[in-house]
């Protein structure tokens, strides 16, 4: 039982990762400058990385052979356990920025309290993925910086995407009845304490950027328990097309 | 009688395939050769997690070692997770001579804006260079421009 809550939970941080490193690579030759072009796919590579650790590391805790693969290429949309914030289409610039910034701000102090982790291979993949998350966060940050307070036309674009982003926050926190279970052998922190530190990054953050948080806070959730919106079946589409086609393939 | 000296002379011919100035031995992803369960047993630890040079670095382990006849397995460990601390002198210098700049010793893990890190032109040595992106060809690189000779140039990024 403790190891099926461990692999539940290991699988949302994987599909977290992956899916959301699938969309930020849709950018690939479409980014507003090669710099940032550049920047986006190096953190979708980051992210597929990742994914990859935690899903192999759900397979093995799944114990039927499984692996990053058969488990990125091989499930149906209501399996998978991402949060709906990373499954959302890119819009404009803006709004790919605000949803990483979102994203990262929640990432770092979860990988943080992981490194603590009393399951040794857990806080490995934390130790790992902490230092490009931190250059990821920096990253992202100063671009909501950036745009929220800079011209009329990027506030603008900044505060609509928080607007519609906004709504997908809480969800990031979610937690289940057996991660208390988790949280009690210390191999996971409680979220409360990340929606802390979330919080603390973001509103400080959003404060330097003129932007304003939705008075409107109406949430979204159903990603976690495999409820997705209709943007992720496409997605998966393109994802898993080549062995959907063409079962076993390899190159 | 192979020894372990001899297995890591053989992998110092083992190079990074995006920087082939560079051995694994050089870059620090080579973490252990040892002989147990009557086979060698060679660790090495990804630079990025994403890094997809990883997979080569591996094959080509196996290859070198296959030449002199020897079967082994290789290991891959998340942690200790790698730092550019690894990164060996002579590494640093191949890496200066191949025109990307080594890690300066500081990393910035602040969470905005803060002052950049003073790296060296390494065609023309001057300090006034410019950050053009955080990122640059590898996950492991940021991309610079000097400002005296317009020299456009990797940086390997300083992780710790």
């Amino acid at each position: 039982m403790k190891n099926e809550a461990l692999y539940n939970y290991v699988l949302r941080l994987g599909d977290d990762s992956l899916i959301l490193g699938q969309r930020l690579g849709e950018w690939c030759g479409h980014g507003p400058i090669l710099e940032e072009d550049i920047a986006m796919t190096n953190i979708s590579l980051d992210l597929i990385g990742q994914a990859m650790s935690l899903l192999d590391y759900a397979g093995v805790l799944d114990g039927q052979g499984k692996d990053h693969d058969s488990l990125a290429f091989l499930r149906f949309e209501n399996e998978y356990r991402n949060a709906l914030l990373l499954e959302q289409p890119n819009g404009d610039f803006a709004n790919t920025m605000m949803r990483q910034f979102l994203f990262d701000a929640f990432r770092k102090p979860l990988y943080e309290k992981l490194l603590e982790s009393t399951d040794k291979q857990i806080a490995a993949i934390a130790e790992k993925s902490l230092k490009e998350t931190r250059y990821h966060l920096k990253h992202t940050s100063e671009w909501v910086i950036r745009l929220g307070d800079g011209t009329d036309e990027s506030h603008q674009r900044a505060q609509t995407a928080l607007d519609l982003l906004w709504r997908y926050t809480d969800e990031l926190f979610f937690q289940t009845e057996e991660d208390t279970t988790l949280i009690s052998l210390g191999m996971v922190p409680s979220m409360s304490e990340i929606k802390a530190e979330w919080s603390k990054t973001v509103l400080s953050v959003l404060e330097e950027s003129t932007l304003v948080i939705p008075t409107n806070n109406w949430q979204f959730e159903g990603g976690r328990r495999g409820m997705h919106s209709e943007h992720l079946g496409f997605l998966l589409a393109d994802l898993q097309y080549m062995q959907r086609a063409y079962p076993n393939m390899k190159w | 009688m192979v020894t372990k000296e001899s297995i890591l002379s053989w992998l110092d011919e083992v190079c990074d395939p995006e920087i082939p100035v560079l051995s694994l031995a050089d870059l620090g992803v080579l973490r252990g050769v040892e002989y147990l369960n009557d086979e060698w047993q060679i660790t090495i630890t990804p630079t990025y997690s994403g890094c997809p040079a990883m997979k080569t670095m591996e094959d080509d382990i196996l290859l070198k070692l296959k030449e002199h006849g020897v079967e082994a397995k290789v290991h891959l460990v998340l942690s200790p997770a790698w730092t550019t601390d690894w990164l060996s002198e002579s590494g640093r210098k191949k890496l200066k001579d191949f025109g990307i700049a080594p890690p300066e010793n500081e990393v910035d893990k602040s969470v905005l804006f803060a002052a950049q890190t003073v790296v060296p032109c390494p065609r023309c040595n001057s300090r006034e260079t410019k950050m053009v992106s955080q990122f640059g060809s590898t996950a492991c690189k940021a991309h610079y421009q000097c400002l005296i000779c317009s020299e456009p140039f990797d940086y390997f990024k300083c992780l710790k």
